[in-house]
C-alpha cells in the first residue's frame, strides 16, 4: 500500500513533561524534562491497522493522545490527509474528531457514569450536527446493534453494563461520528481474555466494513499479532523496530523485540520456555540512559574491541557499569569477610573473566564500590570498556525483515567500535532517528 | 427502585430519628440543674399546697415518662405549652421569631452557595494559579474567624465607620423591609462565611478530582467546547458531593444563629433561645431545640434525596 500518500504520517513527534517539581526544586532550577515520546516518526494508511507494543511507560498512549493533540505535542509534525494538525485551532481541531477518534483502555472510567447510553452516545451527534436521513434515536439503535449491544438498553448507565459491554459502548461512541481513523489505546487490556477476543473480533469487523484505520496500542505483541498490518516496537518513548508482524516475527531482530516475542507464551506442552528474561526494570525516562537507551538491559551490547567477553560477562559488566552509575549496590549488606566475592555474586559476574586485563579492571572498579566510590568505578568502566550501544544513538535503518534501530545491524560497528566511527560525529551521533528515508 | 420508592424510603428512617431528637431534647432539657419550679416562683418560698398546685399545672408532678409522652404527644399537634416567664403559648412566641431566622438562614445560604460555587470552580480551573492560592488563603480566613467576631468587625466597619448599615435591627418595618433585608446582610454574611470557606474548597477539590477523570478526556476526544465539558461533565458531577455537604451546612448555619443573633440584636429564635436558657423556660428551650433537631433531619434528607437524584446510581 505504499507509494500514495498515508492518511497519517507521524514525523518526529516529541512530547516532554516537565517532572513533578516543588518549591525548593523550582527554587534551584532543579527542573528536569521527561521524555516520554523522543523523536517517533511512522505512517498509516487508509483502512490500515498499526500496532504499538511496549512496556507501560514506554510513551505508547502519550502517542495516541499526541496524535489527536489531546496533549499537544512538543515537538514534531501529525499530517491527517496531508494536513498538519498540530498547529490547528481549537475550533478547528473539535471537527477534525469526527474524523479522528479513541477508544480508551478502561471503559468503566471513561464513561460519564451519570449519562445514559443514549447521552453517551448522542452528545457526539449532537455537538457535530450529524443526523443524515435518520432521527438522532435511530442512529444510535443502530450503532448499538453494530457494535453487538441490546438496542433496547439505550436509556440504562454504564454501571449497569459490564466490562465488555462497556468497551462496546466505547466502540459506538467512537463509531457515533463515522471516523475514518481510530486510536485505540490498550482497548482490551482491562478485559477478560475471552472477552478481549471479542473485542478484537469485533474491532476487525468494523475495519472491513467501514474501512477505517486503526493505531492499535497494546503492550502485548499477542494481541496486535494477529489484527496489525504493521506493528512498531516502542522502548522508552522510542520506536526500536517497526515492520509488518511477518517481519517482526523473523529475524534479524532487535534485541528488546526478540525478549518481548519469548515472553508470548506457546499453547504447546512440550515448549521449552526459552524465555529470555531482561534484567532490571525499565529505567526512568527523566535520566534516560545514553546512546542506545536499551543498552543497560541488553542481553547483547556490542563488546569493547580491545577485549576478550563472554557475550554473558560483558552483560555483567555493563550491569556492574549501570549500578555503579544508579548508586544501586546496598554494599552495606555484604558480608565483611569476602566482599569481593559477595559483590561478584549479586553482580552475576564470575569468579574471574576470560580476559586477565578485563579482569584486573572489574577487580579495581568492584573495590571503588566497596568502599562506596559510586562514580570512580562507573567513569573508570566507562572509559575503559567503550561500547557505541552507550555513545551513539541508533537509528532507524532497513534490515532484511523490517527497520530496526540497533547498532548490530549498523555496518559501521560490525568489526566492533574504532576511533574513527564513535567519536565526535559518528553515523548516528546526535542526528534525528529520522529512519523513515 | 424508582426515585419515588427511594424518597419513601427514606422518609420512614426519618420518624424514628425524629422521636430519637425528641427524646434527647426532652432528657436534655431535663437535666439542667436547676428545679423549673424556682423559676417559675423567682425563688420565692412557697407553701407546700402552693407548690402543689403550681406543679400540677405544668404537669411537674407527673412522673418524667408520662411529662414526656404529653409533652410530645400535644408537640405533635403544634402545642408546646406555655412559656414560663411569659405565660404566652410557647408556639407563638416561636412563631414570631422564626421568620426573622428563617430570612437570615436563607440569606446566608443563598451568599454561601452563590459566592462558593463559583470562586470553587474558577480555582479548580485555574489550579494551583495565584488565583487558586488567593482562595485557598481567604478559605483559611473564613474557616478559621469565629463568626462572633468576624459579626463584631463587620458591624465595626460597615455600620460604625462606614455606616452603610444601622447597628440596630430597624425591626419596625417589618421583616421583609427594604432596609430590614438590607440589615439582614450583615448577619447572614457572618453566618456563611464558614460555609462558603468549606464550600469553596470542596468545590474545589471535587472538581479537580472530576477533572482527572477518565470520561472527561472522553468528552474532550467527542469534540465537545471546552465549556460543554466543564459544565455538562465536570461540574454536574462535582455537585454531588459538594450538595450533600451543603445541605449539612444547613446545620451549621442554625447553630451559628444563636451566636450572631445575640452580636446582632437580631430578633430570631437564637436570641430567645439564649435568652430562655439563662431564665432556665424549659418549654421554650425544649421547642426550639427540637425544632433545630427538625431542621437538621429534614436539611439531611433533602441531601440524600438531592444526592439519588443527581447519581443514578445511588438508588440501586
Amino acid at each position: 500500500m505504499s507509494g500514495s500518500e498515508p492518511l497519517l504520517r507521524v514525523e518526529g513527534l516529541e512530547k516532554y513533561y516537565e517532572s513533578e517539581s516543588d518549591f525548593i526544586d523550582r527554587l534551584l532550577g532543579r527542573q528536569k524534562k521527561v521524555k516520554a515520546v523522543d523523536d517517533v516518526s511512522f505512517e498509516i494508511h487508509e483502512g490500515e491497522t498499526l500496532g504499538l507494543v511496549g512496556e507501560s511507560g514506554c510513551g505508547k498512549s502519550t502517542i495516541g493522545r499526541s496524535i489527536l493533540q489531546l496533549r499537544k505535542p512538543t515537538a514534531g509534525s501529525v499530517y491527517f490527509k496531508g494536513q498538519d494538525i498540530t498547529t490547528l485551532s481549537d475550533s478547528d481541531l473539535r471537527d477534525l474528531r469526527k474524523e479522528m477518534q479513541i477508544i480508551f483502555q478502561n471503559p468503566q472510567s471513561s464513561l460519564n457514569p451519570r449519562l445514559t447510553v443514549n447521552d453517551i452516545i448522542g452528545e457526539a451527534l449532537d455537538i457535530h450536527g450529524i443526523e443524515g436521513d435518520v432521527s438522532r434515536d435511530a442512529r444510535i439503535k443502530d450503532l448499538l446493534e453494530r457494535v453487538g449491544l441490546n438496542a433496547s438498553h439505550a436509556n440504562r448507565y454504564p454501571h449497569e453494563f459490564s466490562g465488555g459491554q462497556l468497551q462496546r459502548i466505547g466502540i459506538a461512541r467512537a463509531l457515533a461520528v463515522d471516523p475514518e481513523f481510530i486510536v485505540c489505546d490498550e482497548p482490551v487490556s482491562a478485559l477478560d481474555v475471552s472477552v478481549q477476543a471479542q473485542i478484537l473480533n469485533l474491532l476487525e469487523d468494523l475495519q472491513d466494513e467501514l474501512g477505517i484505520a486503526y493505531l492499535f496500542i497494546a503492550h502485548d505483541l499477542s494481541v496486535v499479532e494477529h489484527i496489525a498490518d504493521q506493528i512498531a516496537v516502542m522502548y522508552l518513548g522510542k520506536i526500536a523496530e517497526i515492520g509488518t508482524p511477518e517481519e517482526l516475527f523473523a529475524p534479524p531482530q532487535h534485541p528488546y523485540t526478540e525478549a518481548l516475542l519469548s515472553a508470548i507464551p506457546e499453547p504447546d506442552p512440550l515448549w521449552d520456555g526459552d524465555r529470555i528474561l531482561l534484567e532490571g526494570s525499565v529505567p526512568s525516562p527523566i535520566d534516560p540512559p545514553s546512546g542506545c537507551k536499551f543498552h543497560t538491559r541488553c542481553p547483547r551490547v556490542i563488546p569493547p574491541s580491545d577485549y576478550e567477553f563472554e557475550q554473558e560477562e560483558w552483560r555483567a559488566v555493563m550491569s556492574l557499569r549501570h549500578r555503579a552509575r544508579e548508586e544501586d549496590i546496598a554494599v552495606e549488606t555484604f558480608d565483611d569477610g569476602a566482599p569481593m566475592e559477595a559483590l561478584r555474586e549479586e553482580l552475576d559476574l564470575p569468579s574471574t573473566l576470560s580476559d586477565p586485563e578485563a579482569e584486573r579492571v572489574v577487580q579495581e572498579a568492584l573495590r571503588s564500590v566497596a568502599d562506596e566510590e559510586f562514580g570512580d568505578a562507573e567513569s573508570l568502566l566507562s572509559e575503559t570498556f567503550d561500547t557505541p550501544c552507550s555513545t551513539d544513538k541508533p537509528v532507524l535503518r532497513e534490515t532484511d525483515a523490517g527497520r530496526v534501530a540497533c547498532h548490530l545491524f549498523d555496518p559501521a560497528y560490525e568489526a566492533g567500535p574504532n576511533d574513527g566511527t564513535t567519536t565526535g560525529d559518528g553515523p548516528a551521533a546526535g542526528s534525528a532517528a529520522s529512519g523513515d528515508d | 427502585m424508582s426515585l419515588q420508592r427511594f424518597v419513601l424510603k427514606r422518609g420512614l428512617i426519618t420518624v424514628p430519628l425524629l422521636l430519637g431528637i425528641s427524646l434527647l431534647t426532652f432528657g436534655m432539657v431535663h437535666a439542667i440543674p436547676g428545679d423549673p419550679i424556682d423559676f417559675i416562683t423567682l425563688f420565692t418560698e412557697l407553701d407546700p399546697q402552693t407548690e402543689m398546685e403550681i406543679r400540677a399545672e405544668y404537669g411537674l408532678d407527673q412522673p418524667v415518662y408520662i411529662q414526656y409522652i404529653d409533652w410530645v404527644t400535644s408537640a405533635a399537634t403544634g402545642d408546646f405549652g406555655r412559656s414560663i416567664i411569659t405565660r404566652d403559648p410557647v408556639t407563638s412566641e416561636i412563631m414570631e421569631r422564626l421568620p426573622y431566622t428563617l430570612v437570615m438562614g436563607i440569606m446566608a445560604f443563598g451568599v454561601t452557595l452563590v459566592t462558593a460555587i463559583p470562586t470553587g470552580v474558577i480555582a479548580a480551573y485555574y489550579r494551583d494559579t495565584k488565583i487558586d492560592q488567593a482562595s485557598r488563603v481567604f478559605a483559611l480566613l473564613g474557616i478559621a474567624v469565629p463568626n462572633f467576631l468576624l459579626g463584631l468587625l463587620l458591624l465595626l466597619v460597615f455600620a460604625s465607620w462606614l455606616d452603610l448599615f444601622p447597628i440596630l435591627p430597624p425591626t419596625s418595618k417589618g421583616i421583609l423591609s427594604y432596609d430590614m433585608l438590607v440589615y439582614t446582610l450583615l448577619p447572614a454574611i457572618t453566618i456563611g462565611t464558614g460555609s462558603t470557606a468549606l464550600l469553596m474548597r470542596l468545590m474545589r477539590s471535587s472538581m479537580v478530582e472530576e477533572l482527572d477523570k477518565d470520561y472527561v478526556r472522553t468528552a474532550r476526544a467527542k469534540g465537545l467546547p471546552e465549556r460543554t465539558v466543564v459544565q455538562k461533565h465536570v461540574l454536574r458531577n462535582s455537585l454531588i458531593s459538594v450538595v450533600t455537604v451543603a445541605a449539612i451546612q444547613v446545620a451549621f448555619i442554625i447553630s451559628g444563629s444563636v451566636v450572631v443573633e445575640i452580636v446582632f440584636s437580631y430578633p430570631g429564635i437564637g436570641r430567645l433561645l439564649v435568652n430562655r436558657v439563662g431564665n432556665r423556660d424549659f418549654p421554650v428551650i425544649q421547642a426550639i431545640v427540637l425544632l433545630i433537631g427538625v431542621a437538621v433531619i429534614l436539611a439531611n434528607f433533602v441531601a440524600d434525596v438531592l444526592y439519588a437524584y443527581l447519581d443514578p446510581r445511588i438508588r440501586y
